[in-house]
């Protein structure tokens, strides 16, 4: 069973920007990630758009092992702000998961 | 095995934090490449290297210790070594570069000083408040530390009068011009990248070069800074042949550097993969930021040649 935290959007945007909500799931990020992760970056949205915390949390290594490199961003049709986004994410494992 | 995330993440903020840099060096190795140069202190343009250059030949040993202690049992103490960490700097017994691996990055800064010298351009150095500028922690999502950090820069820079900055490295030049004014309220530093500053110069060269070379993007340069025709003009306007592998321009591929911090086997992975692509196209690459040059170099080991954009304009444009 799969507990659902309706707030989670909230908890990781906290001041920051977080749009991923503007994603069409179109698959383009993830087919052009030079690193052919199946969950960056969209996966990883979708664990936060639907409240899936525990999910979220057990991807800790695939959000820090974005390169950062904005492959995907340039070329998203949605205008998502990805790298902006994985940051953010980043930031709310460094409170979340590591107590930073 | 990697060593653990949160750990990592924290031993390099609390740097940052308590030693202004995420991997503290010592005064002397950051302000080596300045020696014969007589730029004065300060002023109103200064030349920022952000330790960018001066830092790779410790962050090369630290990456290896870290792999070493990733294999071992010692990994799960890294905690244990976060906490001592708050007291002494941990790295300064880990990264132990000899002054001929740190002299070959020194070079960098000071090719760039003298290019610019060549242009025309007057500019001084911050020397030991020429500080790194967070982009590892800004990576890392690390905001609070960051900002911190910034407010420090700033105001180093505010102290000597500066009211221009050229930088060297990518990195540097995204977080001076593009993350630091969302950070610190009525930031007034223009921010201009060397390569920009040359390329506006229009020099002619001294000595014409030849040969193919196989052109290596940065990520950061291509697709957050705008800075893809400048390295191209300078160095065709040199002589070059230049060789775009299929990834080139703002759909360059990266190197793997971002993530060598945490995930050193992955970052040789993408290094790997990229160096293929451009050993396709040449024998020789060319490279414009410090963590491209070391991880792709690492990565051809004598199938190919990397020399910095630097070496190759001073080659052509110093007379």
């Amino acid at each position: 069973m799969t507990v659902l935290t309706p707030d989670l959007v909230d908890q990781v945007r906290e001041n920051a920007e977080f749009n991923a909500s503007a994603c069409m799931n179109c698959g383009v990020c993830t087919a052009i990630c030079p690193l052919g992760s199946e969950h960056l970056p969209r996966g990883i949205f979708r664990y936060v758009l639907l409240g899936m915390k525990e999910e979220l949390l057990k991807q800790q290594e695939t959000v820090f092992s974005c390169l950062l490199c904005k492959m995907c961003e340039v070329n998203c049709p949605a205008g998502v702000h990805i790298v902006e986004n994985v940051r953010t994410l980043r930031h709310y494992f460094d409170r979340q998961a590591f107590g930073l | 095995m990697p060593l653990p995330t949160g750990d990592t993440i924290g031993i390099l903020t609390d740097n940052l934090r308590l030693r202004r840099s995420v991997l503290p060096i010592p005064v002397e190795s950051a302000i080596r490449w300045t020696k014969g140069l007589n730029l004065p202190r300060g002023g109103k343009r200064v030349l920022y290297t952000g330790l960018m250059y001066q830092l790779i030949p410790y962050i090369e040993d630290l990456v290896e210790a870290q792999t070493k202690l990733g294999d071992s049992w010692l990994a799960g103490l890294t905690g244990v070594g976060r906490r001592m960490n708050r007291l002494i700097n941990v790295a300064a017994f880990l990264a132990h570069p000899s002054k001929q691996e740190q002299e070959a990055y020194d070079r960098i800064p000071r090719n760039v000083a003298l290019l610019l010298q060549r242009a025309g351009v007057e500019f001084g150095s911050l020397y030991e408040d020429d500080l790194y500028s967070g982009a590892l922690a800004y990576d890392l999502g690390a905001d609070e530390a960051l900002r911190a950090h910034a407010q420090k820069v700033y105001a180093a820079l505010k102290k000597h009068g500066v009211q221009e900055v050229v930088t060297i490295d990518p990195h540097t030049t995204n977080m001076l011009r593009s993350v630091y004014p969302a950070l610190i309220e009525d930031y007034d530093i223009r921010v201009r990248n060397y390569l920009e500053v040359l390329a506006e110069a229009e020099m002619l060269p001294h000595h014409r070069l030849e040969g193919d070379v196989a052109i290596h993007d940065s990520c950061v340069f291509a697709r957050y800074e705008g800075v893809v025709a400048q390295p191209r003009l300078l160095l065709e306007g040199a002589g070059l042949t230049l060789c775009e592998p299929h990834h080139a321009g703002t759909m360059t591929w990266c190197c793997g550097g971002p993530v060598e911090s945490l995930y050193p086997q992955k970052a040789a992975q993408q290094a790997e993969r990229r160096v293929e692509e451009l050993h396709a196209v040449a024998d020789r690459g060319v490279t414009m930021c410090p963590l491209c040059y070391v991880n792709l170099q690492k990565a051809a080991q004598d199938r190919m040649r990397f020399d910095d954009i630097s070496d190759y304009l001073l080659q052509a444009y110093e007379g």
